[in-house]
């Protein structure tokens, strides 16, 4: 591998712009194979906007993201993740018509099926796949469920395993704990720390500062579509900048 | 619940289809033969509605337009050269129809929901402007499509004829119908209906699916209308573009269930049914009035239909066992 192809993610000069009003503004991000990154910024800061760009549900107007050193920046969002970039929705977004097992299916038949090529799965092997991811994710005894009736934290917990189930290098987890109880907290965290022993970067993106500083490696912090701070999660909070973001001069 | 293979599904559908032909002939008058065409030409159209409907969620208000499609192809072919056989007219307006659904999907389907719909009306709007400032097809005076006096494969009369094509389209809409179902393309639409943003993030290419599901769809509905010229002898714009069709090949998905390919079989069936029975015995202008009214019912109080119904019939029934033990 050569030198630019040593980081997993090389996000370089990302502008968004909606109207006129400028969501991004030069954001630069690095991430190496395995990383663990936590992502931060009060509302607005655009924090969504770079996963949409990093993901490919949206468009960058200026700048470049790299994957595994390809320039993925123009890629469909489906052909991204078959390249193993995988997100979860910030607000679940479950198949609803199909249970939870079936959901699991359609990355494993659309997304890792592509990548591997001849290896193809079928669906009967999709599902026992499927059914492994669940039972990882604590989510076996409602494989059979319709997706849509589960409650909130197994429909988070939906959402990081259909992510899981595309065997992503990389996942983007939205705020996969908004809204949750502590102990569901710890339970999301416990199955991400799983992700690293899988050698699957993550970056979070958080509003619980608790659960980021015990899972990241790695803090960045976005205002205004500009990185302001980016290294040592304790070296990030120390830092004024952060401070005055967050808690106003 | 073990689903039955493809492999032992298709031959038996065709059996199926052949045992009804067959048993057909019992029929007491030649008007069974008439009413049974309109009920299969409903089947066809409702199960081809039903794949992009159905399984991808993108309601199609355009119907009348495909169904024309492959009505006017047949009489374009028909004035080209009255002796053609009419598997090649069929076949023809298979592609015909086909092509305006992949081309209807790439020019509509970046929009969504309620405003998809309103582009395939003002596309069967369109097309019915076209047809009739088309003089080679009759434009708006319509034009004869007379059957041919010897009837091949020696059947006694052409509708027997038409009645045994329309009975093999049928099976093989249902077949069409259930391989999408149960292939991975099929879960691809499915998770295109849930959600279309999700199924992108998951690897399901989005646009290539759907413009798969606008011309397989459009193709069987070309299909059907291939045979309509020879059940009619005389094609005019405004019956072939009627809004009935789209009307009714909305009704009887909606009706039977729009989930699997059994719904719009049993709509159809049911929904023709009713209608040909009660044209002759109450009048025809009840036609779509029943229609209407058996919509409301249905969306109202068994919104997935009659197999929605059936599944949670059979999904109660399994928790009462279940307890019971």
């Amino acid at each position: 591998m050569s030198e630019a192809t040593s980081d997993l993610l090389v996000v370089t000069g990302v502008v968004k712009r909606f109207g006129g009003f400028t969501a991004l503004d030069g954001v630069d991000l690095n991430l190496k194979a395995g990383e663990r990154l936590g992502l931060l910024g009060p509302n607005g800061s655009g924090k969504s906007t770079l996963v949409n760009c990093i993901c490919g549900t949206l468009f960058n107007d200026a700048g470049s993201v790299k994957f595994e050193g390809h320039e993925v920046s123009r890629m469909a969002a489906h052909k991204r993740i078959r390249r193993g970039l995988a997100r979860s929705f910030q607000l679940p977004k479950p198949f609803g018509t199909m249970t939870v097992v079936e959901n699991l299916c359609v990355p494993i038949l659309y997304a890792a099926n592509a990548r591997h090529g001849a290896v193809h799965a079928t669906p009967a092997m999709a599902r026992e796949q499927a059914m492994e991811i669940l039972k990882k994710m604590g989510l076996a005894a409602k494989a059979n469920e319709m997706s849509s009736g589960l409650t909130q934290v197994d429909m988070r917990k939906l959402e990081l395993a259909r992510a899981m189930a595309s065997q992503p290098k990389l996942l983007i987890s939205d705020e996969a704990m908004a809204g949750l109880s502590n102990s569901e907290v710890d339970e999301i965290i416990d199955l991400l720390f799983t992700l690293k022993e899988q050698g699957i970067a993550v970056i979070m993106i958080e509003h619980i500062m608790r659960a980021v500083m015990r899972f990241s490696e790695r803090v960045a912090v976005l205002v205004a579509g500009k990185k302001i701070a980016d290294g040592d999660p304790q070296d990030v909070m120390r830092n004024p900048e952060v401070e005055r973001a967050y808690l106003g001069e | 619940m073990k689903k039955m293979s493809n492999k032992a599904f298709i031959p038996l559908v065709y059996v199926c289809a052949l045992a009804f032909g067959l048993l057909s002939m019992l029929a007491p008058n030649d008007y069974f033969f008439s009413a049974a065409y309109t009920v299969l030409l409903f089947v066809i159209l409702s199960m081809a509605w039903n794949i992009l409907g159905g399984y991808t969620g993108y309601v199609n208000f355009g119907t009348a337009a495909f169904f024309a499609m492959g009505a006017y192809t047949t009489v374009a072919l028909f004035k080209f050269d009255p002796k053609m056989p009419i598997g090649v007219m069929i076949i023809g307006g298979t592609i015909i129809a086909g092509l305006t659904g992949l081309g209807m999907g790439a020019l509509t389907l970046r929009l969504r929901g309620v405003f998809f719909s309103i582009a395939t009306l003002a596309l069967s709007v369109v097309m019915f402007t076209f047809v009739v400032n088309w003089d080679y097809v009759g434009g708006a005076r319509g034009a004869y499509v007379i059957a041919p006096q010897d009837v091949p494969f020696g059947f006694k009369r052409y509708i027997y004829f038409l009645y045994a094509i329309m009975v093999f389209l049928s099976a093989t809409s249902i077949v069409v119908a259930r391989l999408i179902e149960s292939s991975t393309i099929g879960r691809g639409l499915e998770a295109i209906r849930d959600d279309e943003l999700a199924a992108e993030c998951c690897g399901v290419p989005t646009l290539r699916l759907k413009l798969l599901s606008t011309t397989i769809s459009g193709a069987l509905m070309g299909m059907a209308g291939a045979t309509y010229p020879f059940f009619v002898s005389y094609v005019e714009p405004a019956s072939t573009f009627n809004l009935s069709y789209a009307v009714n090949s909305i009704a009887m998905p909606l009706i039977g269930g729009m989930t699997t390919w059994i719904g719009p079989l049993i709509g159809s069936l049911l929904l023709g049914s009713v209608q040909q029975w009660v044209q002759v015995t109450v009048s025809s202008a009840w036609n779509l009035l029943i229609v209407g009214v058996l919509l409301v019912v249905f969306v109202t109080m068994a919104p997935e239909g009659i197999m929605g119904w059936w599944f949670e019939f059979r999904k109660r029934q399994r928790i009462r066992k279940g307890g019971a033990q």
